[in-house]
């Protein structure tokens, strides 16, 4: 690990304000730590954020739940009213990590992990992401794990995380702070496709911090599903991961979300297969239909083709699962 | 408990480090540590206590697991400096003399280990599991015990201890 200071400020503004240019916040630290023994972050100063006053869970006016940028993952997957109204959060985070990285790992922090491409972690090998401009090794390399959609030739890695996968699906927002001001970004815009700079994982300011995660009322807690595909029953990423959220009236959906994890570079989702669904009987054959709409123009290499499949098997899992109502308290 | 004065850790630690308070298995510490120093390098390297182990050092195995503030974590992925105030339960802290914690106990038992190497974090594990409360069934066992790896394959054997240990340890960490 490379030397840097470090600070422990007490006010969001100030950790803004002492936040230099090559410097980094700090929070539950189980990414960025790891990515620093690997020499892949080499930041000189860190800002430790944990004794900023983000650690509540509170509801909103309109209805929501405001989740704090420091709150834990297990902490969030386990609170009364996370599992209650937005259980498909609680299955997502609990389906990632282990329970000691979860008691580590804070919200914001989630969002902000970086990918786990192998090549993306070895420095002896060349990353985009990782220093721009290098090449891709992943793309004529070892891609069993890499992206099926919405990838570049720039770059073809994954965004690791369950609990954004669930985010995106519930459409919450990111409240974030900066030397500007406040600003609300949705889930939707918050990660960002490759394209030609594959070092931007998120559309967040190099000088913004997170401050909370906002729920909308809306939880889907009669119909939902998370279902994660990994090669093995625990403490894996996904290779394809898929967060399933339906209203139904009877048989007949109102509205449906699908998100995908493990495919590319944001969590997934394609507004035109849920308006698909909407107003359509909740059948095998419909859910079917939607997949190979989420799926279409989806592109494997040599290593990961069998994921356009998988991928969509895992939808139609997933909705069936919940439409089933199985997973509903 | 008396507190020990501030140690400095490295004899050419310079203005870099910053002084914590730590306490551990009951002991006040002050320590001087640099702010790149992990929580599992300070036990193992700057304290001597080698009960927690360095499995992978990233978080992926769960040899290093101790006890902060009664909530298992990853010793590897923690700095030192950020843990300033905590209570760190570590392996050598379970035992009463020779009378050992009923998650020791059990895991002598039930065999529940071939080399060793895993166990202390296997331990401390189970008993921050147990304190969660989360886990009823042996399915829900191994899931929440999944970040403990054991090369050896002693899984069974180290399921069947944690089953025999709950009842024991319901009130969490005995004193």
């Amino acid at each position: 690990m490379n030397r840097f200071s470090y600070s422990k400020p007490q006010q969001v503004n100030d950790a803004i304000q002492q936040l230099s240019d090559t410097g980094r916040f700090i929070a539950g630290g189980t990414n960025l730590l790891d990515l620093m023994k690997e020499n892949v972050a080499r930041p000189d100063q860190l800002v430790d954020i944990n004794a900023l006053p983000l650690r509540e869970i509170e509801t909103t006016q309109a209805g929501g739940l405001r989740i704090g940028a420091l709150v834990k993952n297990s902490t969030v997957a386990y609170h009364p009213d996370v599992e209650r109204v937005y259980p498909l959060l609680s299955q997502a985070i609990l389906a990632g990590a282990s329970a000691q990285l979860r008691n580590m790992a804070s919200t914001g922090g989630n969002l902000l992990q970086r990918t786990r491409c192998y090549y993306f972690y070895d420095i002896g090998t060349p990353c985009n992401k990782r220093e721009p401009g290098s090449g891709c090794g992943a793309l004529n390399g070892q891609n069993r794990i890499h992206a099926i959609l919405g990838h570049s030739d720039q770059c073809i890695a994954v965004h690791p995380s369950d609990m954004a996968v669930a985010l995106a699906a519930l459409e919450a927002t990111v409240h974030v702070s900066g030397p500007d001001g406040d600003r609300v970004i949705p889930m939707s815009e918050f990660h960002r496709l490759p394209g030609d700079t594959p070092h931007l994982d998120t559309t967040l300011g190099q000088h913004e911090l997170i401050t909370a995660v906002e729920l909308p009322p809306r939880g889907f807690a009669e119909n939902y599903a998370y279902v994660k595909i990994r090669d093995r029953a625990s403490y894996a990423f996904a290779l394809v991961s898929v967060a399933a959220a339906l209203e139904l009236n009877g048989n007949t959906i109102g509205t449906a979300r699908i998100a995908l994890g493990g495919v590319a570079h944001k969590p997934w989702r394609k507004p035109e297969a849920e308006a698909l669904l909407a107003g359509k009987p909740a059948t095998e054959e419909n859910f079917r239909a939607a997949a190979e709409l989420i799926l279409q123009g989806a592109q494997g290499f040599e290593h990961n083709s069998f994921k356009i499949e998988l991928a969509k098997r895992a939808i139609v899992r997933a909705l069936s699962e919940a439409a089933s109502g199985v997973n509903a308290k | 408990m008396n507190a020990t004065p501030a140690r400095q850790l490295r004899p050419d630690a310079g203005a870099d480090t910053h002084t914590i308070s730590l306490n551990i298995n009951g002991k006040q510490h002050e320590l001087a540590v640099e702010p790149w120093t992990t929580l599992l390098d300070l036990l193992r390297e700057h304290l001597d206590m080698t009960g927690t182990k360095k499995g992978c050092d990233h978080g992926q195995c769960g040899a290093c697991t101790v006890l902060v503030n009664g909530t298992r974590i990853n010793s590897c992925l923690s700095l030192a400096v950020m843990q300033d105030g905590a209570e760190v339960t570590t392996i050598e802290g379970l035992a009463n003399g020779d009378d050992l914690h009923p998650m020791q106990a059990a895991f002598v038992e039930q065999d529940a280990f071939q080399c060793g190497y895993c166990t202390p974090g296997q331990i401390c594990s189970a008993i921050g599991m147990i304190a969660e409360g989360k886990a009823q069934t042996r399915d829900e066992i191994r899931e929440q015990m999944s970040g403990n790896l054991c090369r050896c394959g002693a899984y069974n054997n180290i399921l069947a201890a944690i089953e025999q240990a709950i009842p024991a340890c319901k009130g969490g960490l005995r004193e």
